[in-house]
């Protein structure tokens, strides 16, 4: 059936596999617990006779999934879902750090803006969604909005807390060398909070998902998220499950990509990933 | 015989009698400098009591006093960073008030930017000072050179120990040129076979580079073997107790540490201090 289990079955000394296992078994932990897991809930649904619309079998949204991406079906609805999130995600950036930037850098502007930001951050984002909805239309504008909206404040903080948390000492030597205030910034303060800015990004590329998909709940055309609707509506619950592990699978990868980029960017503080929101 | 003439010091000297001392034209002049600081609670607290102190340009002059007598503040006058004092600070005859490009600073922590190389980590008063770049990059290798990290200069500072970092922020402070070196107990954070290295590799770069070093350090012996001078400052508010010549013969090496003469200088900086610490009580 499955080589975990094979293995497990035969375990004779002679086994290479079961050799490999013995020695490395985190690498063949959580992927036999997924197999058996899937084996049970298939078992169950069988057995139990569980409707399709309550809980479909895993072979069923295997077929759903595959049927889905042959179609171009998936693919389609994918793009926008993307675009929207990336376009969030990007937008989000650029203002968190550029509004971080800002009230780390100007007392003026910190005492100015920063009660109004704390207490926008504090109210949920998602519940802002339906107005949106009504001043930007039922397109891809809404979304991309509502995803910038959420992504954001992760940036914003931890760009702020980055730029605020800087070794006096590294200031005092820029101090002595009469380095302007932008020096100072780009020379010493940008780079330090470089970590801190990376894991606000890392909280903001799954917040911008969740804000397209949100967005495309409360309303839309397109969109993996209003799929995810018409699927319900018609207890196409396999088809749901289909679209909610490209969902995962998109999640995951952005999530390494933006790993990724911080390990190359920020490679003097491995392991950085405090999170401070 | 210099240890005799030291000996007249034993009670806290009036600095005009320090300033004959002295050459004429001193590079440092810290005259009659106070510092009180201001409490959150509203009070005040004095840190630095008329200060007066000249320093001779190349000499090697270091403070020692116990913890909190306010060394560090004097040094931070000195570097431009503490600017709300009383007295006036002279820099080669004239007032200074704020940071100088003559200054070359290392702190206690080697404070380098750690994602600039090695190398840029050097340049970086240059960079910051709008130093003509060809040469500064050329001094910056020499001082790699001097300091013994010819071969680490693609290195990143987290790839270094902490004895090499501290010794690439003595070349980061010398990359300018300065006049004056001040160092804020650069050893304090290593252990007591790499703080000798240390010492001997300082003393090697003093010599090569010639330059004013006010030292701050926690460490007599260290204070010693090094300095022409050694100030001793009184428990806070820090007030000079003595100005202790250093006449021991040069160029020095470890053998000096367990000689009678060095131990004599020791033994009498800490009489001082310990005099100094008991009258505060």
């Amino acid at each position: 059936m499955n080589t975990a289990e094979a293995a497990a079955g035969q375990a004779g000394p002679t086994s290479g596999l079961w050799q490999t296992v013995m020695r490395r078994p985190q690498y063949f932990l959580s992927p036999a617990f997924l197999i058996l897991l899937l084996i049970v809930w298939e078992g169950a649904v069988t057995l139990f006779k569980v409707p399709e619309y309550i809980l479909p079998p895993p072979t069923k949204i295997a077929e759903s999934l595959f049927l889905g991406l042959q179609s171009g079906l998936f693919f389609h609805h994918f793009l926008i879902t993307a675009f929207q999130a990336l376009s969030g995600f990007l937008l989000a950036s650029v203002l968190g750090i550029g509004v971080g930037a800002l009230v780390a850098q100007f007392w003026l502007v910190e005492k100015t803006v920063y009660p109004y930001l704390v207490a926008l951050q504090t109210m949920p984002k998602i519940a802002i969604a339906p107005l949106i909805i009504i001043w930007a239309g039922y397109g891809i504008q809404s979304k991309v909005i509502i995803a910038a909206l959420i992504s954001f404040f992760p940036v914003l903080v931890n760009t702020i807390v980055g730029l605020k948390t800087c070794d006096q000492g590294k200031l005092d030597l820029m101090i002595s060398l009469k380095a302007t205030r932008w020096e100072t910034f780009r020379m010493v303060k940008l780079p330090n909070a470089l970590p801190f800015v990376f894991a606000g990004l890392n909280i903001a590329i799954v917040f911008s998902i969740l804000g397209s998909i949100v967005g495309e709940f409360v309303g839309s055309k397109a969109g993996l998220g209003n799929l995810i609707i018409e699927a319900n509506f018609q207890f196409n619950v396999a088809q749901v499950f289909a679209i909610l592990i490209i969902l995962g699978g998109f999640g995951v990868s952005l999530n390494l990509i933006v790993q990724a980029l911080q390990r190359r960017l920020v490679f003097w503080s491995r392991g950085a990933d405090m999170q401070s929101i | 015989m210099a240890l005799r003439k030291s000996a007249t010091h034993l009670t806290p000297i009036p600095s005009a009698a320090a300033t004959e001392l002295n050459s004429a034209a001193p590079l440092i002049h810290i005259d009659r400098i106070s510092k009180t600081y201001r409490t959150a609670s509203g009070g005040s607290v004095k840190a630095l009591d008329t200060i007066d102190l000249r320093i001779g340009d190349a000499e090697f002059v270091s403070i020692v006093g116990s913890s909190g007598c306010g060394k560090t503040t004097l040094l931070r006058i000195i570097a431009g960073l503490e600017r709300e004092f009383d007295g006036t600070l002279w820099l080669g005859g004239e007032q200074v008030r704020g940071p100088n490009r003559d200054i070359g600073i290392v702190f206690q922590d080697a404070t380098l930017l750690p994602w600039r190389k090695i190398i840029d980590n050097v340049l970086l008063p240059a960079q910051v000072l709008k130093l003509d770049q060809a040469s500064s990059s050329a001094r910056a290798y020499k001082l790699l050179e001097l300091v013994g990290l010819k071969t680490f200069e693609d290195k990143y500072p987290n790839e270094l120990s902490g004895g090499m970092r501290q010794r690439v922020a003595i070349a980061r402070s010398l990359v300018h040129d300065p006049r004056v070196l001040l160092m804020d107990e650069p050893f304090g954070a290593l252990d007591a076979l790499t703080r000798e290295t240390m010492n001997l590799e300082l003393l090697k770069i003093w010599d090569a580079a010639r330059k004013t070093v006010f030292l701050i350090t926690h460490s007599i012996s260290e204070a010693v073997f090094l300095s022409d001078r050694v100030i001793v400052l009184s428990p806070r508010p820090g007030k000079i107790l003595a100005d202790v010549p250093i006449g021991l013969p040069r160029p020095r090496t470890l053998d000096l540490l367990s000689e009678k003469t060095f131990g004599d200088y020791t033994r009498e900086i800490r009489r001082l201090l310990d005099v100094g610490q008991a009258e505060a009580h």
